[in-house]
C-alpha cells in the first residue's frame, strides 16, 4: 500500500501548475470565458502539440502517452485550481473514457487517435427532464435499414456547442430506466445534429443543448451491444464524476489559498484580520474540507485506475465515485461560499476572483449530481437492499 | 499510488485472523467488542487476561523494534493487525497506553536501565501505565502545569507534590508517566521533567470521577509526596515538553485505523436500527446515514494517506486534520443514533442508570471534540502552522 503521488506524479503534478500559472491567469481565464466558445483556440493546440495533454490516458497502441487515472486527476485538481478554460475534460474526461470503456476496438482505433491530433469530443445523454439516472436518457432510436435513426434532445451537454465529436445516448421508443439504452458515436457536423450554446451563471465551464432531427447513422457508430448501454454509461459517468471531483478539489484549495492571502493582508483594528480567532477557525474548518476532499479523491482515482486496467477493486468504483462527488461537490461550495464571507465586502466584487470560483462551485456541484443525490445513491446501497449477514 | 497490500502482507493477515479465531474465544468470548471509550470499566480483570494472551502470542508491541522485543513490524503490517483485530471484535486494550506511548517514549529517550526495567512488563501484558498530563488548570494550556517534582538529596528520590485529571484507567495502572515541574521559578514549556512514576505507594491517591455516562473511565490523581527513583526521570531536568511533544507523535498513526474498526461496528449498529424500525424510509435521516458513510469512509483514506508517509515527510496537512475531523465526524454520529431510536433513545436498559450500547456512544461522544485537543485549539492549529495565520496576541 503506497497512498502517495508517486515521484513521476508528483512532477506530472508540478508541471502542470507551472504551465498554468503562466497561461491560466485571471485575465486570460476572464478573456476566455466572455467568448462563446470558452476557450482560446491558439492555447488549447499549444496544450496539445507542447504539453501533450489531450493524450494522456489515451493506450500508447492509439498514439496516446498510456498514463493512468492518477495522473490524470493530479492534472485535472491544477486545472480546477487555475481555472483552465478548455475542451479537456469534455474530451478526456467524457470523449476518451467513452471510446475506452464502451468503444469498440474499430472506434477505439479511429477516434483516438483522431483526439491524439487534437480532436475535440464531449457525451451527451440526459434530456432536461433532470436526474442523472437512465430516465434522463429520451431521446431515441430505431432501426432503419442496416443503421439506426436517433432522434431528441440533450441539456447541460459539456461543450457541446464546440466539440468535433459526439458521443450521444438514446434508447428504444417506449423503454424505461437502465433497459435499451444504447450508446453511438458520431460527427458533430452529421446532418439532422444541431446544437446551441446555452449561456450560463459560472462562465468558465460552458453548456449546450444538443438536438438531434431525424439523424441517420450506419450500424458502425454503435458502442457496443445495442440496447445494453446502460452499464457501460454509467461507468463512464462514475468516471467522470471522479474527474470533476478533481477540479472541485482544485478549486477548493485555491478559494482557501486566495482568502488566506486577502486576510494576511488586510488590516483592521490595528492588526491583519488573519490574527482573529473567529476568522482563523473558518480557514481551518476550510482545510478540514480540502485535505478530506483530497483523500476521497485520490482513492476514487486509484479505484477509477482499477476500473479502466480490470483491477479487483474497479468494482467499488460507484461507491468510491459518489463518495468523492458529495463531498468534493460541498466542500467545494463551502469554501468558496466562505472565501467570500471572508473577503468582506471586496469578495462581492466582480474584481476579485474568489466570485469565479465561487460560481464554478455551484455549477460543479449540480453536475452529474450533488451531494443530495448521490448521498441518495449511497443510501440506497446501504439501506434497501438485502441486510448484510 | 497504490492501493493493494503485498502477498507477504495477505499472509500476514491471514496469520493474524487465525490467530484471533483460535485465542478470541471460550474463556475469552465474553470480552469481544468490551473495553473501549465509554465502556472501560467493562471485564477489567478478563481484559487483562487477554493482555497475557496476547503476549503469549508474541501479539504485543508488535511495531516496537525487534531488539527491544518487538517484531518490528512494517506500517502495513501494523495496519493490517489493527483492522484484523477490530474485526475479530478485540476488546480495547488497556495495555495500549504502555505500547503506543509510554514505551516508545522510554525506547526514543529513555536510558538502558529505564528500558530493561519497564519495556518486559509492558511486552508481557503484565504492567499497565496512564499518563499523567493534564491538571485542573492546564488543559489545553498543557505547558501551565503545576505538579512540582523536587530532588530530595537525602532520600536520592524524587518527590512528587500535585494532581493531575483526566487520568484514564489509572485505578488499574502500575506507573504512571507524569510531566512536572524541576524548576520552581520556571514558567510555560521550560523547566518540566518527565517522571516514571509508580501508582503503589502512599503518596499517590486515585479519585474516579463520574461522568455524564454515570460510569467513571478518568480519574483525579493526587500527588502528596509521591516517590520517583532518581534514575527515573527520562532525559535531564528540563527536557520534560521536549520528551513529552516526541510522544504525541507516537500518539497518531497505525491505532487510527483500529478505531475506524469500531466506529464502522458502531454505524453498523445504526443502519441495524434503521432498517428495523423503520427510520431508513425517512428521507432526512437516510441523508444523514450516508452522509455518515462518506465521512467514515473518508476517514479511512484520509489514514491511509496519513500513513503512507506524504510526499517530503514534512508538514502532512492530512494528520493535521485528523483529531479535528475524527472527534466531529463521531460526535454527529452520537447524534443521529439516537435520532434514528427515535423515542425509543430514552428508555434504558434498566435502572438505576444502564445505557445501551448507542445511548453510552452518543453522551461519550461529547467527550471527543473536548480531550486530546479541543475542536477550538485543533482549528488554531491547523489555522497557525498548516495555514501560516499568525497566533493571537496572548496575555
Amino acid at each position: 500500500m503506497e497512498f502517495a503521488f508517486t515521484d513521476e506524479q508528483q512532477m506530472i503534478r508540478d508541471t502542470a501548475a507551472d504551465f498554468l500559472a503562466e497561461v491560466s491567469t485571471s485575465e486570460a481565464v476572464r478573456a476566455a470565458m466572455d467568448t462563446e466558445q470558452g476557450y482560446d483556440a491558439a492555447l488549447w493546440d499549444r496544450v496539445c502539440q507542447e504539453m501533450f495533454w489531450q493524450a494522456i490516458h489515451i493506450p500508447e497502441a492509439h498514439g496516446g502517452m498510456g498514463l493512468g487515472y492518477v495522473e490524470l486527476v493530479a492534472m485535472l485538481e491544477q486545472m480546477g485550481r487555475f481555472l483552465f478554460c478548455s475542451p479537456f475534460f469534455s474530451t478526456v474526461c467524457l470523449g476518451v473514457n467513452a471510446l475506452r470503456v464502451a468503444g469498440t476496438a474499430e472506434q477505439q482505433a479511429q477516434y483516438l487517435p483522431e483526439i491524439v491530433a487534437g480532436k475535440t469530443a464531449t457525451l451527451a445523454y440526459a434530456s432536461a427532464n433532470g436526474g442523472w439516472n437512465s430516465d434522463s436518457v429520451t431521446a431515441t432510436c430505431r432501426s432503419e435499414g442496416e443503421g439506426y435513426r436517433l432522434d431528441g434532445s440533450y441539456r447541460y451537454v459539456t461543450d457541446g456547442h464546440t466539440a468535433d465529436l459526439l458521443i450521444v445516448a438514446a434508447r428504444a421508443p417506449d423503454s424505461a430506466g437502465d433497459e435499451d439504452v444504447s450508446l453511438f458515436v458520431l460527427d458533430a457536423n452529421t446532418a439532422g445534429v444541431s446544437r446551441r450554446w446555452l449561456p450560463t451563471m459560472d462562465q468558465t465551464r460552458k453548456q449546450a443543448e444538443v438536438i438531434l432531427d431525424g439523424v441517420v447513422l450506419q450500424s458502425g457508430a454503435l458502442m457496443g451491444e445495442a440496447g445494453k448501454a446502460w452499464p457501460a454509461l454509467q461507468t463512464v459517468l462514475d468516471l467522470a464524476r471522479v474527474a470533476v471531483a478533481a477540479d472541485q478539489v482544485g478549486g477548493a484549495q485555491q478559494a482557501l489559498d486566495i482568502t488566506v492571502d486577502y486576510l494576511q493582508e488586510r488590516v483592521q483594528f490595528g492588526r491583519v484580520i488573519a490574527s482573529y480567532q473567529a476568522v482563523k477557525h473558518k480557514a481551518a474548518d476550510m482545510m478540514v474540507k480540502v485535505e478530506a476532499g483530497r483523500s476521497a479523491l485520490y482513492y476514487a482515482a486509484c479505484v477509477a485506475d482499477e476500473t479502466l486496467n480490470g483491477g479487483a477493486l474497479g468494482s467499488e468504483l460507484g461507491e468510491a465515485a459518489s463518495v468523492a462527488k458529495a463531498w468534493c461537490s460541498d466542500a467545494y461550495f463551502f469554501n468558496a461560499g466562505c472565501g467570500i464571507q471572508l473577503h468582506g465586502g471586496v469578495g462581492f466584487t466582480s474584481e476579485y476572483d474568489i466570485q469565479l470560483y465561487f460560481k464554478r462551485a455551484k455549477s460543479t456541484e449540480t453536475f452529474l449530481g450533488d451531494g443530495a443525490w448521490h448521498r441518495e445513491r449511497l443510501a440506497q446501497q446501504i439501506l434497501d437492499g438485502e441486510a448484510a449477514a | 499510488m497504490k492501493l493493494s497490500f503485498s502477498p507477504q502482507d495477505e499472509q500476514f493477515r491471514e496469520e493474524v485472523a487465525n490467530w484471533l479465531a483460535e485465542n478470541l474465544c471460550g474463556e475469552f468470548e465474553r470480552v469481544r467488542h468490551r473495553g473501549g471509550p465509554g465502556d472501560e470499566h467493562h471485564l477489567v480483570e478478563e481484559r487483562k487476561a487477554w493482555e497475557r494472551k496476547l503476549a503469549e502470542g508474541g501479539w504485543t508491541c508488535i511495531g516496537w523494534p525487534q531488539e527491544h522485543g518487538g517484531r518490528g513490524a512494517s506500517i502495513e503490517q501494523q495496519v493490517i493487525f489493527n483492522e484484523e483485530y477490530a474485526r475479530a471484535g478485540g476488546p480495547g486494550r488497556i495495555g495500549h497506553i504502555g505500547e503506543t506511548l509510554a514505551g516508545p517514549t522510554i525506547i526514543a529517550f529513555g536510558s538502558d536501565e529505564q528500558k530493561q526495567k519497564y519495556l518486559p512488563g509492558i511486552l508481557r501484558g503484565e504492567v499497565f501505565w496512564c499518563q499523567g498530563y493534564s491538571e485542573p488548570s492546564a488543559g489545553s494550556d498543557l505547558g501551565n502545569v503545576k505538579t512540582k517534582a523536587e530532588f530530595d538529596e537525602a532520600a536520592g528520590k524524587w518527590r512528587i507534590n500535585g494532581q493531575k485529571v483526566w487520568t484514564s484507567l489509572a485505578h488499574e495502572s502500575e506507573y504512571c508517566f507524569v510531566i512536572a515541574r524541576t524548576d520552581p521559578a520556571s514558567v510555560g514549556h521550560k523547566g518540566l521533567g518527565f517522571f516514571l512514576v509508580p501508582m503503589d505507594q502512599p503518596g499517590v491517591t486515585v479519585r474516579p470521577i463520574e461522568q455524564i455516562t454515570g460510569t467513571s473511565e478518568f480519574n483525579e490523581v493526587f500527588f502528596d509526596d509521591a516517590e520517583c527513583d532518581a534514575t527515573d526521570i527520562v532525559g535531564a531536568p528540563g527536557d520534560g515538553w521536549k520528551v513529552a511533544m516526541g510522544l504525541l507523535g507516537f500518539e497518531r498513526g497505525v491505532s487510527t485505523l483500529g478505531q475506524q474498526m469500531l466506529f464502522q461496528n458502531e454505524f453498523d449498529a445504526i443502519v441495524k436500527v434503521a432498517r428495523e424500525n423503520g427510520a431508513a424510509r425517512n428521507p432526512a435521516l437516510r441523508q444523514r446515514i450516508a452522509d455518515a458513510h462518506v465521512g467514515l469512509k473518508i476517514l479511512r483514506y484520509n489514514s491511509m494517506r496519513m500513513l503512507s508517509g506524504g510526499e517530503d515527510g514534512s508538514l502532512q496537512k492530512e494528520a493535521m486534520i485528523y483529531k479535528l475531523y475524527w472527534a466531529t465526524w463521531h460526535r454527529n454520529l452520537g447524534k443521529l443514533a439516537m435520532d434514528v431510536l427515535g423515542q425509543e433513545s430514552e428508555i434504558l436498559d434498566d435502572a438505576p442508570y444502564e445505557l445501551n450500547r448507542l445511548q453510552s456512544m452518543y453522551l461519550f461522544t461529547r467527550s471527543d471534540t473536548i480531550y486530546g485537543g479541543t475542536n477550538q485549539i485543533q482549528r488554531n492549529i491547523i489555522a497557525e502552522r498548516a495555514l501560516g495565520m499568525p497566533r493571537e496576541p496572548r496575555g
